[in-house]
């Protein structure tokens, strides 16, 4: 029993969503439904838990691998594993869909059960995604993220809801047919579908150009950079609260990860040729978000400009190539996917008691909600970069690896820094100080203890990471270097 | 040694915890009595600390005593440097943070938020704390943003005034410009040294001097002159010098208790002891020190006319702040660094003195901070007026009081200088001698002298404030008068700093003033032979006391003479003008035309729907095939699909 456990724990992780949509099925409650939801991604928190207690972060390989023949006439299997750029990833997967349950709780009232099952379904597909070590089987469950992100969004989201859903679809599928066009050029010309072996096989030159642009255009639509970002603040703006989450908090980092797991170890040489291209777009998308925040009226809107300028972070620090450049950048991924997790749950909990995302709709909240103040002023200041929490970090290594490579981008990305602090502290401003601004405002209730909990969780995250992100580094360094080491083979 | 210095910056962070979390539990007293017990003994140790380096000799302590991370070859660590300069530093904070906490009893008696300001307060000193502690660049920077977010939320401490809100706001991005530099700085050290240790930077600074970097093309600059004005930029966001100072004026929207602890003694030194910290490297960097001593003689002489106009008592002392950091950061400018920081010593008690006796004005009369509807004060609040005429005489450098010995030293290692602009610099900080006593006397004549023009129902029960507010007064005035006059000599003249900072050789104007010392009564004496700061201040003084108690109608008929001169001090050299109307609203404009132009146009309008539109005339073509806005696109898709699949296999 305990070798079935504990030599398949990927699996049983994986398993576990699926296993609870069908336990769902049959119940009708709507408080069981909600609990049951709850107590099943708690049960894979506790296994992600075990599984980094697990983990061997020397090993600079793969580990927990299973792997069974799936189609083996097209040499296709289903192989899973870790390393230590994915169990960061899939430590966030396990962690995020809680507290969209406990988000969620009041606010969708109709069809919850549907609701429930598809957030369990997300977090099957990306667990999936984010351990598979074939390709074909990332690519399948990285269709497989789009289909309930879609019904999230028309069925239970804001008045644009429709309009905002088909861009996100149409854009996930041009992302889509691009991953699966270049996935199907690596493995005609290797003749695996194994993620490994695809990057020890040696590609013809005149095909290393395109393949490598299919995979970068579809990765980098999903993460979104510049200027492939624009279903994004729809996407985000008209989302329910718990597919926002779920959106930025672990979908847009499939972008990230695609580069860390594909582009980079298998096209060392295009990686180089194309990295200027990319360091220029992601400071240009830093700047660019920021001002796009800074003009936004509507909160949800501002936050998912807000993450357009961090992903600029993420590639800018992937692509420069240098341990501290990458596990900024993948720290980054993490941490943006818990501050701004937070920000869409609490921005979340002030919409569902007036129904309104417009700024102006607010002002004054200190006085009649201060726990919501200070929570969202935690989560501002974390959003911006505060030395102590999270982000700083990240962004700090990222600044450091790229200054490594020309130190102009460092001076550009500090200005998307500054810019951070201004409309995060102009929205605050404008949201939680002075007087409050409408009738509505001015009657609102502070968080109730459901509420406070939901965040909770996050934001020892956010100044735990900050203070302590020792571990966190320590776990990705060696898959990391190996990754790196590899770059700086090319001559 | 170490559980010492652990101690010390735990315990005000230790007690701004619970006054924080749980204040409702605790009740006031419980607030207030914990973190004063907690900064007490911060400064009990401080100065238990500075006795042993000073007087014991201990050796200087540097170590790290956290791992923060560690990447690659970088190392992210938490350690104190506790030298000289630390252990000055580290006193000086925790005895006006305790001042400071004391007053706060008497000053938020009747607020609302009176936990919640006292643990904003004692995280304040632990940032402080940590700030000049620090012996890494990375936990510098951690207790420079620390402190202006404490900073920040003080200065809003009042959030329902729109005004407080702004100008929190204006703090912190303005603030922010200054961190960018600063960031800059750090970076380009790391990039440059590969590490963020002060001590190991500081022996690449003569490296680095000699490398030379071209950032504007056919310009070459050496790398470390880069690296110093970078740094020097963040030291002139925090530190106040223009064009970086707009945002202090504002910060007096804050309560006064925090006027006087950030705004004046102890965060917005934070730039100048930086400098004075970093000083192995300025010293090799003529160009840097030769900007900074620009700057801030051009903040000490501008910022100090303005506050010849100020209506508002504390605005008059802030500006005159802002005058004083000029000073500093011209001490900093001429290699005179412990020149500099034996000014931020004095400066830091005569100030903070100044500012509670402002609040205690602003107390008594409930909150009327117009000087206009002041005026003969002194026969109600005796305490207030003497410590208040201490404050201004050691500000002003009265023979014998610590301004006095600060300023007259600096002022002569300015004009002893050799670098670049010090001349300049010099006629600067000498007519600022006078402008400094003008504006000060002014103030004063004007609150405790003179005419009674206070509100008649306010007069009626007015009087002295409580003792929690004047005996900081007098515990502030005590070393306002006396500390100059007995360190002078051995913390000036005795080598005291000779570790902590680094001077070449040819800079060194303190010590060639020290050759010439033989004691502060000597040096008072001959002040009246030398010294032409003495007679301007002088000047200064009866200038005010002839326009504000002898002349009163004057200073309006010399107003609407120089009206050009006087519009352009009113509004503060259209500084905030320039600010606002074009730096935000052009970034609000640019954000704005963007999200317009850049989103909704070019991308959603041109690349998406503009693909679309030629899918669509695609499918004029296979009109009769599909219908329908989605499978244009799915359509449109799989024959693109087709296309590239058949182009691998044919390719391959």
């Amino acid at each position: 029993m305990s070798a079935l456990f504990a030599d398949h724990l990927l699996s049983w992780m994986i398993a576990m969503p699926f296993l609870g949509m069908v336990a769902l099925a049959p119940v009708r409650d709507r408080v069981w439904v909600l609990s049951g939801t709850l107590a099943i991604t708690l049960i894979n928190v506790a296994l992600a838990l075990y599984l980094w207690s697990g983990f061997d972060p020397a090993n600079d390989g793969l580990q927990f691998v299973e792997r069974i023949e799936w189609m083996p006439t097209f040499g296709i299997d289903y192989a899973v594993g870790v390393d230590g750029v994915s169990l960061l990833l899939v430590l966030l997967t396990a962690f995020l869909p809680p507290l969209c349950v406990l988000g969620s709780w009041d606010s969708i009232t109709s069809r919850l059960k549907a609701f429930m099952m598809l957030i369990l379904l997300v977090q099957g597909a990306m667990m999936v995604v984010f351990t598979a070590l074939d390709a074909f089987l990332f690519f399948m469950l990285w269709e497989v993220t789009m289909i309930p992100m879609y019904f999230m969004i028309v069925l239970w989201g804001g008045p644009g809801r429709i309009a905002a859903g088909l861009k996100f679809v149409l854009y996930s599928l041009t992302g889509s047919l691009l991953l699966l066009v270049g996935i199907l050029g690596l493995s005609l010309q290797a003749g695996t579908f194994d993620i490994q072996s695809l990057a020890d096989h040696a590609y013809s030159q005149s095909s290393q150009f395109w393949i490598f642009l299919a995979l970068f255009l579809g990765f980098a639509i999903k993460l979104p950079m510049l200027p492939f970002h624009t279903w994004l603040p729809d996407a985000h703006s008209e989302a329910p609260t718990a597919g926002s989450v779920l959106l930025a908090g672990v979908l847009l980092k499939m972008g990230g990860y695609g580069f860390i797991r594909f582009c980079l170890p298998i096209f060392p040489e295009m990686a180089h040729t194309f990295a200027p291209y990319v360091l220029w777009l992601s400071v240009i998308g830093i700047l660019y978000g920021g001002y796009m925040a800074l003009a936004q009226s509507d909160l949800k809107r501002l936050v998912a400009y807000s993450s357009v300028s961090h992903m600029g972070f993420v590639t800018l620090g992937i692509f420069s190539f240098n341990n501290e450049g990458v596990e900024g950048a993948i720290l980054q991924m993490v941490t943006h996917g818990l501050t701004t997790g937070a920000m869409f749950l609490i921005v979340g909990q002030l919409y569902d008691r007036t129904h309104s995302r417009e700024i102006a709709d607010y002002g004054g909240l200190q006085q009649r909600m201060p726990r919501f103040v200070a929570i969202l002023s935690l989560f501002a200041v974390a959003s911006f970069g505060l030395p102590a929490t999270s982000n700083f970090i990240g962004e700090f290594l990222i600044l450091v690896g790229v200054s490594y490579e020309n130190f102009v981008f460092v001076v550009l990305a500090m200005g998307g820094i500054v810019l951070g602090a201004a409309y995060m502290l102009w929205m605050l401003q404008r949201v939680a100080f002075g007087q409050p601004r409408t009738e509505a405002a001015s009657k609102l209730t502070d968080l109730s203890v459901r509420e406070v909990l939901t965040v909770t969780p996050l934001a020892v995250a956010v100044i735990a990471v900050g203070v302590y992100p020792g571990p966190l580094l320590e776990a990705m360094d060696a898959s990391v270097t190996y990754v790196v080491e590899r770059l700086a083979t090319v001559p | 040694m170490e559980g010492i210095y652990l101690t010390i910056v735990l315990c005000p962070l230790a007690a701004s915890i619970v006054a924080g979390l749980f204040g409702r539990q605790i009740g006031r007293a419980g607030a207030h009595s914990i973190t004063i017990a907690a900064v007490a003994v911060s400064f009990l140790l401080s100065a238990y600390v500075l006795k042993a380096i000073a007087v014991d000799g201990a050796a200087t302590y540097n170590a790290a005593v956290y791992r923060w991370a560690a990447v690659g070859a970088l190392t992210m660590e938490v350690g104190f440097l506790v030298d000289h300069l630390t252990a000055l530093m580290m006193t000086v904070v925790t005895f006006v943070s305790l001042c400071v906490h004391v007053y706060t009893i008497g000053y938020m008696h009747d607020d609302d938020g009176y936990q919640r300001f006292f643990s904003y307060i004692s995280l304040f000193t632990f940032a402080m704390l940590m700030l000049v502690m620090s012996n890494n660049f990375l936990q510098l920077f951690f207790g420079w943003e620390a402190v202006g977010v404490v900073s920040y939320l003080l200065i809003g401490f009042w959030y329902k005034r729109d005004t407080a809100i702004f100008a929190n706001m204006k703090a912190f991005l303005v603030n922010r410009v200054g961190d960018f530099g600063f960031l800059l700085g750090i970076a380009a050290l790391l990039m440059y040294t590969g590490s963020l240790d002060y001590v190991q930077v500081f022996g690449h600074a003569e490296r680095l001097s000699g490398e030379s970097i071209e950032i504007v093309s056919g310009m070459q600059w050496s790398a470390l002159t880069v690296a110093c004005i970078c740094l020097f930029v963040g030291a002139m966001g925090k530190s106040a010098q223009m064009p970086l100072h707009v945002w202090l004026p504002d910060s007096m929207e804050g309560p006064t208790p925090i006027s006087a602890l950030i705004h004046a003694a102890t965060m917005v030194t934070a730039g100048i002891f930086m400098v004075a910290r970093m000083s192995p490297l300025f010293e090799h960097s003529v160009t840097a020190l030769s900007v900074v001593i620009v700057i801030g003689a051009t903040t000490a002489f501008l910022t100090g006319l303005l506050g010849l106009v100020q209506n508002d008592i504390k605005r008059v002392v802030a500006y005159s702040t802002l005058s004083q950091l000029g000073y500093m950061t011209v001490a900093l400018g001429a290699s005179a660094y412990a020149a500099g920081i034996f000014h931020l010593a004095t400066h830091a008690f005569f100030k903070a003195l100044l500012f509670l006796a402002a609040g205690s004005v602003i107390i008594a009369l409930h909150h009327e901070q117009d000087m206009r509807n002041m005026g003969g004060l002194r026969k109600y609040m005796p305490i207030t007026y003497w410590t208040s005429l201490i404050g201004s005489l050691a500000l002003i450098g009265f023979p014998g009081f610590s301004g006095f010995f600060s300023k007259d030293i600096l002022i002569e290692a300015v004009h002893a200088s050799t670098t670049p602009g010090a001349h300049f610099a010099y006629w600067c900080v000498l007519i600022g001698v006078f402008v400094t006593a003008l504006y000060s006397f002014r103030m004063f004549f004007l609150v405790f002298h003179g005419e009674e023009r206070i509100d008649p129902h306010v007069k009626s029960h007015l009087h002295e404030s409580p003792w929690v507010v004047t005996v900081p007064l007098i515990a502030l005035a005590i070393p306002s008068i006396v500390i100059g006059w007995l360190t002078v000599g051995p913390v000036l003249f005795g080598g005291f700093f000779d570790e902590a900072i680094f001077v070449l050789e040819e800079h060194d104007v303190v010590g060639e003033l020290g050759a010439e010392f033989h004691g502060s009564l000597a040096f008072v004496t001959h002040a009246f032979v030398a010294s032409p700061a003495l007679y301007l201040a002088a000047a200064g003084v009866l200038v005010a006391w002839f326009l504000y108690m002898y002349r009163p109608g004057l200073p309006g008929q010399i107003s609407e003479k120089i009206d050009v001169i006087h519009r352009l001090l009113v509004n503060k050299y259209y500084f905030d003008w320039f600010n606002e109307n074009v730096l935000a609203r052009g970034t609000r404009c640019l954000g704005g035309g963007l999200s317009r132009f850049g989103d909704q146009m070019v991308i959603d309008g041109g690349i998406v729907n503009g693909s679309a539109r030629v899918v669509a005339l695609l499918s004029i073509v296979v009109r009769n095939l599909q219908s329908g806005y989605l499978y244009h696109y799915a359509f449109a898709m799989i024959i693109g699909l087709a296309a590239l699949i058949g182009w691998l296999v044919v390719e391959l």
